[in-house]
C-alpha cells in the first residue's frame, strides 16, 4: 500500500478495521438468512402437514361434523371466489379509474388530495375496513352477508390498484401521448387506446397482486361475510371463505379440524404464491 | 407556418387545433364524457374516506360520549358491568408493534444491504424476491403456524424458565406456560413486517449515488466503512420511512396476533403474558358484542386505530417521497 513500513499501532488498526469489515459482512449474511428462515419453516410445515389432507373430497364436499373424518371445504373455496368477484368489481373499477385520473390529469386540482387519501387508505388496517362495511351493509340488512364481505375486500383493494395503475401509467413516455395527439386523437382515445394498452401488463400485475392480497384476508370477513358451513349462493346471506375456515378451525379443539385448517392454509398459500409468482414473471417480464 | 394562424383546416397540426378549441371552452364530446366519468370514479375515494371516518365516528359516538377521554386511560374492559377502558389494548398494540420493530428493523436493513450491496446479481434477485414473498403469506396462515409450531416452542422455553432456579423468580418472565402471549405475538409480527422495511430500504439504497461509494472506497475505506459512513447516512430518511410503513402494518395486524396473543383484556406484566391489541380485541369480540355500549366501544377502538395508522402511513410516505428524486418514482 505505502512505501514506508507500517508502525505497530497502524498494523493493529488495520487489523481491527479488517476484522470489523468481516464481522459486518457476516452479520449482513446472517440477517438475510434469519429473514428467510421463517418463509422456509412455514412452507415446509404447511406442505408436510397439509398435503395429506388434500384430496378430491376436500374441494367437493361440505365440512364433516367435528371429530368425524373426511369432509371438505368446498363451500369456502367457492365462497372465497364469490367474494373476490365482488371485491374486484369494486376494487378494479374504482382503483383503475382513480389511477388513470391521478396519472393522466396531473394538473387537476383534486389530484393531490386523491393521491394523499389513497396513500392514507393503503395503511388502514383491514379490520377497520371490515367495520366500515359492517356499518354500511350488515347493520341495514340486519344480518351478516357475503356482499358486505366482498365490499370490505374491495375497499382494501382500491388503494393498491390506484398506486399500481398510477405508477405504470406514469412510466408511459409523454412522447407516446403526444404522438397520439399529433394524429388528432381526442384525449379519451389517447388514454384508452394508447396509454392503457401500453401500461396494461403493469396494471394487470397490480390488479392480480391486490386480489392475491385480499384473498387471504380473514379479519374484515369475521363480522361481514361471517362464514357458512353450507352451500350458499345468495350474496345477501352469510358466505364462507377459506381464511375464515383456517381461523375458526385452528382455534378449535378438534384434531380433524386442525388437519382441515392445515390443508386450507396450504391451498390458500399455494393460490397466493402462484398468483404472485405468475404475475411477476409473466406480466412483469413482458412489461420490460 | 402560415397555416397555423389560419382557421382550422385539415392540414393544421391537431394539437394546435385542440388548443384553439379548448380556448373556446369546447372539448370534444367524448373528452367531456370521459373526463366526467373518471372524475366521478376518482371522487369515490373521497367519498369512501369520508364515509369510513363518518361511520367510525357515529359508531363510536356512544362510547365516546359515555366514557370520554377516560376511554383512553381506563384499564378495565368489562362487558358485564359495561365498563370500557381501552388502555390495555393500546399498550398491547404499542408493545407488540415496537417489540416487533426492534427485532425486525436490524434484520430487514441487513438483508437490504445484502441484496443491494453485498450479493452478486444472480443471488440478489431471488433473495429480494423471497423476502417479499414473506409479505404474500396471509396473516391467518401465520397465525395457524404460530399456534401449532411457534407456541409449543415458546411453551418449552417458558417451562425451562419455570424450572430454572434463578429465572423463575424474575417477575418479568413469569406467566402460565401456555406458549400464547405477548412474546409469541411479537415474534410473529416481526416476521410479518420485515419485508416492508426490507423492500423500502433496498429501493432507497439503490438510489444512493455510486459516487458516494466510490468516493469512500477511494479514501481507503473498507466495505463496511463505506456502508456505515457513506451509504447508510444517505439512505437514512428513506429507511426511516420504510420502518414507519412497517410500524403501520404492525399496528393494524389482526389475525396472526389474535390467534397467538392469548386475548386477555388486561395489561400484561410479563414478557410472555397474555394480553390483547386494539385490532385483536375487535376481531375477537365484535361478533359477540350484544350491547350497544360494547359494540360502540369496539368501533371507537377501530376509530383510534384508523386515525393512528393514517398518520403513521402519511408520515412514512412523506419521508420516502422526499428522498426519491423527481421522475424516478
Amino acid at each position: 500500500m505505502t512505501a514506508r513500513l507500517l508502525t505497530g499501532r497502524e498494523h493493529a488498526r488495520r487489523r481491527r478495521r479488517r476484522f470489523t469489515d468481516r464481522l459486518a459482512t457476516g452479520l449482513v449474511v446472517l440477517a438475510t438468512l434469519i429473514v428467510m428462515t421463517p418463509l422456509a419453516l412455514v412452507l415446509v410445515y404447511l406442505v408436510g402437514r397439509g398435503i395429506g389432507s388434500i384430496n378430491l373430497a376436500f374441494f367437493t364436499q361440505l365440512p364433516a361434523p367435528a371429530g368425524e373424518a373426511g369432509g371438505g371445504v368446498a363451500q369456502a373455496a367457492v365462497g372465497t371466489l364469490e367474494l373476490l368477484v365482488v371485491a374486484s368489481a369494486i376494487g378494479l373499477v374504482i382503483g383503475i379509474g382513480t389511477g388513470v385520473f391521478v396519472a393522466e390529469y396531473p394538473g387537476h386540482p383534486l389530484v393531490p388530495t386523491v393521491r394523499l387519501l389513497s396513500d392514507a387508505l393503503i395503511g388502514v388496517p383491514a379490520i377497520v375496513m371490515g367495520i366500515v362495511a359492517y356499518a354500511l351493509l350488515v347493520v341495514p340488512l340486519r344480518h351478516f352477508n357475503g356482499l358486505s364481505g366482498g365490499v370490505s375486500l374491495g375497499l382494501i383493494m382500491i388503494p393498491y390498484v390506484v398506486r399500481a395503475t398510477d405508477e405504470v401509467m406514469r412510466l408511459v413516455p409523454t412522447m407516446v401521448r403526444e404522438a397520439g395527439f399529433a394524429l388528432g386523437l381526442p384525449r379519451w382515445r389517447v388514454i384508452l387506446q394508447i396509454v392503457i394498452p401500453s401500461a396494461a401488463s403493469g396494471i394487470v400485475t397490480g390488479a392480480m397482486l391486490a386480489m392475491a392480497r385480499v384473498a387471504g384476508e380473514a379479519a374484515p370477513l369475521l363480522f361481514t361475510a361471517f362464514g357458512n358451513q353450507y352451500w350458499n349462493f345468495d350474496p345477501l346471506k352469510p358466505v364462507a371463505a377459506l381464511p375464515l375456515v383456517i381461523y375458526t378451525y385452528s382455534i378449535s379443539p378438534y384434531d380433524s379440524w386442525h388437519r382441515i385448517a392445515s390443508a386450507a392454509s396450504l391451498v390458500l398459500v399455494v393460490f397466493v404464491l402462484v398468483t404472485t409468482l405468475l404475475t411477476r414473471f409473466v406480466f412483469a417480464r413482458r412489461a420490460r | 407556418m402560415a397555416q397555423t394562424s389560419s382557421s382550422p383546416t385539415p392540414t393544421e397540426p391537431p394539437t394546435a387545433r385542440r388548443l384553439a378549441r379548448r380556448r373556446q371552452g369546447a372539448l370534444p364530446a367524448g373528452d367531456r364524457l370521459f373526463d366526467l366519468v373518471i372524475l366521478l370514479i376518482a371522487s369515490c375515494i373521497l367519498v369512501i374516506t369520508a364515509l369510513a371516518a363518518f361511520e367510525l365516528f357515529s359508531g363510536g359516538e356512544l362510547a365516546l360520549r359515555r366514557y370520554g377521554l377516560g376511554f383512553l386511560t381506563g384499564t378495565t374492559w368489562d362487558p358485564v358491568h359495561e365498563k370500557y377502558g381501552a388502555l390495555p389494548f393500546i399498550v398491547g398494540t404499542l408493545v407488540t408493534s415496537f417489540g416487533a420493530l426492534l427485532l425486525a428493523v436490524p434484520l430487514a436493513v441487513g438483508s437490504a444491504l445484502f441484496v443491494s450491496e453485498y450479493a452478486p446479481r444472480w443471488l440478489a434477485e431471488p433473495v429480494s424476491y423471497l423476502v417479499e414473498l414473506l409479505a404474500a403469506i396471509p396473516s391467518v396462515v401465520y397465525g395457524f403456524w404460530g399456534i401449532f409450531v411457534l407456541a409449543p416452542v415458546i411453551r418449552t422455553i417458558q417451562i425451562d424458565i419455570f424450572r430454572s432456579p434463578i429465572l423463575r423468580d424474575v417477575g418479568f418472565l413469569r406467566s402460565p406456560p401456555t406458549g400464547l402471549g405477548l412474546f409469541t405475538a411479537i415474534l410473529i409480527l416481526a416476521v410479518m413486517i420485515v419485508p416492508f422495511t426490507a423492500s423500502v430500504a433496498r429501493d432507497v439504497l439503490r438510489l444512493v449515488p455510486q459516487d458516494q461509494r466510490e468516493g469512500a472506497f477511494a479514501l481507503g475505506a473498507t466495505r463496511w466503512e463505506v456502508m456505515w459512513h457513506a451509504v447508510l447516512p444517505y439512505a437514512r430518511a428513506g429507511i426511516l420511512g420504510g420502518v414507519l410503513l412497517s410500524l403501520g402494518r404492525a399496528l393494524g395486524e389482526t389475525m396472526a396476533v389474535t390467534m397467538v396473543i392469548g386475548n386477555r383484556t388486561a395489561i400484561a406484566h410479563s414478557l410472555f403474558g397474555q394480553t390483547a391489541t386494539m385490532a385483536s380485541v375487535i376481531a375477537n369480540e365484535f361478533t359477540e358484542a350484544n350491547t350497544p355500549a360494547h359494540l360502540s366501544s369496539l368501533i371507537l377502538v377501530g376509530l383510534i386505530l384508523f386515525l393512528i395508522t393514517i398518520v403513521v402511513n402519511l408520515v412514512a410516505r412523506v419521508l420516502i417521497h422526499r428522498l426519491t428524486p423527481e421522475g424516478i418514482s
